[in-house]
């Protein structure tokens, strides 16, 4: 998971271009530079990989990216990645689709009604306190190898981060903002509406995020075992016969997913958290 | 608390406790309709706890409170809403009374026009000044068109040029709009430029009162004004000795 921050303090935001010309394309030199100086680390890494595998510093079991990438082509023609990758797919989507609400909800009813705090707070507390991957071979026993008990897992992972960053981003609004917004005459749902909710968003895109890496990580130890199909199956399947390319495929296949996903919800923040830049919208 | 019977303020016996610290004790309170006045009082002295007993904002006072039914409050901190834009800010609770959308746009526009801030109703509150940020919570409250204005120290946080400014602006929205106002400070001399009356808050009553009867627009200059300060830099127990006015507001 990046370790980026979700919005860099404000004081830390490059000052906005002065209007004259030349100050303005010396910014626009910056900025390029900074972007290229970004993904320079990542190139080396990858030009390091490839010369490393060619030269065989890397042991005769590292086959090289561009072995990689060909295997991957291959994999896409023939439609033997581009399956399973769908079947891993829907599995999580269908997990998210459960557990993502319920977090959600959970965390509204909990963050907004002290009574439903009291009910639900202790009890996911306690859950939470679990690792959630404990759980495998008890979802195997209850739900069968199929289906069921891989979206069901992926499903309970998802609901805890989620849950505690909108119960927490709830609480965390500032008091004086609701007292304010209370002398000027807003009632309960306005309040939850235009104060507490917009509030609270922040932190749950936080949540969001943390639910969408344990959606993966989940993913990748569910398809471990009993399972004849998704990325997960072709990673075993590949160990097992030594196809090393095919491994290191999937691996980055893993990487790709992950950083997508996170790159969704930068762009959701964005849109949503476009006050915390001070950007005036065009 | 008796709301809306009366467009003035009537406060009696207002008491208020927190653990063992009597805060307020026994206040007496009168405003007039439209009269302006000003709460002076060491740190701790209760001014804001007054404040917000007239406000609403704190239900467990004893005593009489008797308030007209439209209050807004201008904090020390603007309390500005930072994900809606200034013009939804200003307007912030209105939809509700009929008003919709068009109708809104202009309420709010024709409030911060009147504060000199038309050309921001669509910037965030992040990218305001302080003193503009402030300009626009008082647009959110005379919005409202309030019989009772409660200003928390409203110009405490403002440097003290914008604060000048800031206090004129006040002074001329009062006298456009003549709602009671009850302005909690312990700046001495803004007291003496904005009020009528100003009061002073000691071992939690209405220690002393003062009339300032001086002609609007008025001047620090002004030696009756220059004997007023003495007589209420006294009552708030300001030696003499003090001779830099500056010093002297930071004794307080």
């Amino acid at each position: 998971m990046s370790t980026e921050l979700l919005d860099p303090p404000r004081s830390a935001l490059p000052r906005a271009a002065a209007p004259r010309a030349a100050a303005r394309s010396g910014a626009v030199a910056l900025a390029l530079l900074r972007r290229a100086r970004k993904v320079s680390g990542l190139v080396l890494v990858l030009a390091l990989w490839e010369i490393g595998a060619r030269a065989g510093w890397l042991g005769s079991t590292t086959p090289p990216l561009s072995d990689v990438a060909a295997r991957g082509w291959e994999m896409t023609s023939s439609g033997e990645l581009t399956d399973n990758l769908g079947v891993s797919l829907l599995r999580v989507l269908k997990g998210l689709a459960i557990g993502l609400p319920l977090g959600l909800g959970l965390g509204l009813l909990s963050g907004l009604f002290r009574v439903s705090e009291d009910i639900i707070d202790a009890p996911l507390q306690a859950v939470r306190m679990l690792p959630h991957l404990a759980l495998v071979p008890l979802f195997i026993i209850w739900f069968g190898i199929g289906e069921t008990s891989k979206v069901g897992l992926i499903a309970v992972g998802v609901v805890f981060p989620l849950y505690i960053n909108v119960f927490h981003g709830i609480r965390g609004v500032d008091e004086r903002l609701v007292e304010s917004a209370r002398t000027c005459g807003l009632g309960r749902i306005g309040l939850v509406r235009k104060v507490i909710l917009p509030g609270a968003l922040p932190q749950i895109l936080v949540g969001l995020r943390l639910s969408l890496g344990v959606a993966w990580l989940t993913l990748v130890v569910v398809e471990q075992s009993a399972t004849a199909s998704g990325i997960g199956f072709v990673i075993n399947q590949a160990t097992q016969f030594l196809q090393m390319d095919t491994v290191f495929l999937v691996l980055v296949v893993y990487a790709l997913l992950g950083v997508s996903t996170d790159l969704l919800v930068r762009l959701v923040e964005r849109r949503v958290l476009a006050w915390r830049r001070g950007l005036v919208a065009r | 608390m008796t709301v809306g019977t009366r467009s003035g303020v009537r406060v009696r016996g207002l008491t208020r406790v927190f653990g063992e610290r009597t805060v307020l004790d026994g206040v007496d309170l009168d405003i007039a309709p439209g009269e302006f006045v000003a709460l002076l009082g060491a740190s701790g002295s209760g001014k804001s706890t007054l404040l917000r007993a007239l406000a609403g904002l704190d239900g467990e006072g004893g005593g009489e409170i008797d308030v007209p039914a439209k209050r807004a409050v201008v904090y020390q901190e603007h309390r500005l809403l930072p994900w809606s834009r200034v013009w939804d800010n200003v307007v912030l609770g209105l939809s509700k009374r009929g008003l919709r959308g068009r109708d809104l746009r202009a309420r709010a526009e024709d409030a911060l026009a009147e504060v000199g801030l038309s050309a921001r109703a669509d910037a965030w509150p992040l990218t305001l000044s302080g003193g503009e940020s402030q300009r626009v919570a008082l647009a959110r409250a005379l919005v409202r068109t309030p019989d009772l204005l409660l200003l928390d120290e409203p110009f405490g946080a403002l440097d003290a040029l914008t604060r000048l400014n800031a206090q004129a602006l006040v002074a001329d929205l009062w006298a456009e709009h003549r709602p009671a106002v009850l302005l909690v400070t312990h700046d001495v001399e803004e007291a003496l430029l904005l009020a009528d009356r100003a009061l002073l808050l000691a071992d939690g009553r209405i220690a002393r009162e003062y009339a300032v009867d001086l002609p609007r627009p008025r001047s620090m200059d002004d030696p009756r004004f220059v004997a007023l300060r003495r007589d209420l830099l006294d009552g708030l127990g300001v030696r003499p000795v003090a001779t830099n006015l500056t010093t002297a507001r930071e004794a307080l």
